[in-house]
């Protein structure tokens, strides 16, 4: 697997996409920056949802039995997953149950699903397809992604990094829309059609959890395109996955976070469908399925447990310099960005090792937070989590330890600062080449003709 | 496979206990909730708000003085081949739909229903199955229509759950502006895989 440098470096090869993809996501930032300062309250909402957030964090045992006491009641029926390879054998369980154990060869015994970041998480796609069972996505984006056989780049908008005219070409492949066509209305009502006819005839139906409310059982599904109530309403059986995180108190903590949720995402005043389920219609199965997969691990460790408190609304993804230039893709985690940096490492941290080292800490992210995790700071802590674990390159600990030896000894400094200055005025090309990580797309500045040090000796008299 | 399938479920008891007592010994200390009660006091005229809202979002107000006025629209807008179906019976007699095959409802041209309530700030309106005569109608018809008694707009989505409270549903949604996408480069499409249109009839 590359490494995010190694793969954010191959990214940038294509200069001009680079920039378009950077453009593209900073022009949803500047929406979002719109749709936020339209509300006085902004900032007090933002406050108030971190503050919920915190109360749950707190309280999570009791919110969640409550919850499951609710939804039982209400007829959904309650599974617990310690892992991703659990959540995947119960919605093989569950559809196994549905099938009484003998699951037809056709197509159409599949499952349609909407956005679930979690079941991205979990690789159920991949889980299921090895036991026979088509697994469609039905977000425009995702399914696009899907035909392309690649995973989602970004949490809201999954084809972020796709140009139109590429996914002209992969729907004439895959959906016989006309060559050249690179209409987006065109190619929507093609996904429309398409699409359509698997919601018509899938008997199962999975969708992901924005929010559950522990205080009434229901839960709650954002969504722009309709694709989970698509789904959901006509399946027999509807299973929604969640991790443990996504509970909330009480139903009127509803209104903090759908105010904030989609105006953070796209500079929405609202999703165009906010959809609450609480018991299953007549004759149809309801399940939900509460997954761990290292959350409760994240819920102990102090400086890191904020980040479960994540609403996936991806603000931290649009407004990151080091995402927008680096592609979702080379983040090799379900979740990339600012947030994903975050999580990765709790769930391995050897092979997320590098995700910290991939921001600048400039803070926006923590800045454009909805509720408030401190995402920078959490960055810079996972960096020495991972030096003092062992779990960075021995490359970049060689480096900080030289480094270290340098500035913490005035006589080296002094010296090194000399050799520097000469090196890079005398023998340039030592410093102006291709081995410098520095110099990739930039020049090396002229070296000073003095150090600070040697200025100062000789000016602190005048 | 069945007997597999039980196996696990025995198997989930445990893992409800070992997450939920990990949890425990995990969270932190308790923290207080905030008080809601200083949110949502913007002021604004609620239904020029909501008018504005909802056609930046893709959707039609038309302030309606009687029935017959929406009557016209559907004549002038549908042809009498069209499928119109409603939970009212001022625009359709027909109330069959309710109770059949939720796929049975594949070919609904136009679905015109009348909504709890709305809220100004976004555009938003609540819907709850009763209101909608079958859960996905308003989903897969083509055309949605929704009229809205003007004086049930509420401002803000804080007023809107204190004005839910604690009513009963089955499924309820909150419904902003016809089904969209902006997946492919963030160009909007109106009709993604919900209703192609919205129109809101203010009475």
């Amino acid at each position: 697997m590359k490494t995010h440098s190694e793969a954010a470096e191959i990214f940038n090869k294509d200069f001009d996409r680079t920039t378009w993809h950077d453009e593209t996501l900073y022009f949803v930032r500047q929406k979002r920056d719109k749709a936020a300062f339209q509300i006085n309250d902004w900032e007090l909402l933002r406050e108030t949802a971190s503050k919920i957030k915190n109360n749950v964090l707190s309280n999570m045992h009791n919110y969640l039995v409550q919850f499951e006491e609710n939804a039982l009641r209400n007829g959904i029926k309650v599974h617990w997953a310690a892992d991703a390879l659990e959540h995947n054998e119960i919605v093989y369980g569950i559809i196994s149950e549905y099938y009484k154990g003998d699951i037809p060869a056709d197509t159409f015994k599949g499952m349609v699903k909407s956005k679930s970041m979690l079941t991205e998480e979990c690789h159920m796609n991949e889980f299921l397809k090895e036991k026979g069972i088509e697994v469609i996505d039905t977000d425009l984006g995702e399914r696009i992604v899907q035909l392309a056989e690649e995973p989602p780049s970004h949490i809201v908008m999954p084809c972020i990094h796709w140009k139109k005219e590429e996914i002209g070409e992969l729907f004439h492949k895959h959906l016989g829309t006309e060559k050249g066509n690179k209409d987006p209305q065109y190619l929507t009502e093609a996904a429309r059609q398409h699409l359509r006819d698997k919601f018509l005839t899938r008997p199962i139906a999975l969708t992901g959890v924005n929010f559950v409310v522990a205080e009434t059982g229901e839960f709650v599904v954002c969504t722009n395109e309709g694709n989970a109530d698509m789904g959901a309403h006509l399946a027999d059986v509807h299973i929604a996955s969640m991790g443990f995180e996504k509970i909330i108190p009480q139903k009127k903590h509803l209104g903090v976070f759908l105010r904030l949720l989609a105006r953070s995402a796209t500079g929405q005043p609202i999703t165009t469908y906010s959809s609450h389920f609480k018991k299953p219609r007549d004759g149809q199965q309801m399940h939900i399925v509460i997954v761990d997969n290292g959350r409760s691990t994240q819920l102990g460790r102090e400086d890191f447990r904020n980040s479960l408190k994540c609403i996936r609304c991806a603000a931290c993804f649009n407004t990151c310099p080091v995402y927008r230039r680096s592609g979702g893709h080379s983040y090799h985690n379900a979740v990339a960005g600012p947030i994903g940096s975050i999580l990765a490492p709790n769930l391995d941290m050897r092979a997320n090792a590098d995700l910290p080292f991939a921001s600048t800490l400039c803070g926006s992210c923590s800045n454009v937070c909805p509720v408030k995790i401190d995402i920078h700071q959490q960055l810079y802590k996972w960096r020495q989590v991972l030096v003092q674990e062992g779990y960075t390159p021995a490359s970049k600990t060689l480096a900080m330890k030289g480094m270290s030896t340098v500035l913490s000894n005035p006589g080296v400094f002094k010296f090194s600062g000399k050799v520097g200055r000469m090196l890079m005025d005398k023998l340039p090309f030592l410093v102006n080449n291709s081995m410098n990580p520095w110099y990739k797309q930039r020049e090396m500045p002229e070296p000073p003709e003095e150090s600070f040090r040697d200025w100062y000796k000789k000016n602190r008299e005048k | 496979m069945e007997k597999g399938f039980r196996g696990e479920v025995k198997f989930n008891m445990s893992s409800r206990d070992n997450i939920l007592s990990k949890i425990k010994q995990n969270q932190p200390d308790l923290l207080p909730l905030p008080n809601l009660s200083v949110l949502g006091g913007e002021q604004f005229d609620l239904v020029e708000k909501f008018t504005e809202i909802l056609e930046g979002i893709g959707g039609k107000v038309i302030q309606v003085a009687h029935n017959d006025e929406i009557k016209k629209y559907i004549a002038a807008n549908y042809p009498p081949n069209a499928r119109v179906i409603s939970t009212l019976s001022e625009f359709s007699e027909n109330k069959d739909w309710q109770l059949a095959d939720p796929h049975t409802l594949k070919d609904a041209d136009f679905l015109i229903i009348k909504g709890q309530f709305a809220v100004a700030e976004n555009g938003a309106i609540w819907l709850t199955e009763t209101e909608m005569g079958q859960r996905v109608a308003p989903f897969i018809t083509q055309y949605l229509a929704i009229i809205i008694d003007k004086s049930t707009i509420l401002p803000t989505m804080h007023q809107a759950y204190e004005h839910i409270g604690s009513v009963d549903y089955g499924f309820g949604v909150f419904l902003a502006g016809p089904s969209k996408t902006a997946d492919i480069e963030q160009s909007l499409v109106l009709g993604a895989h919900g209703a192609r249109g919205l129109v809101v009839f203010l009475v």
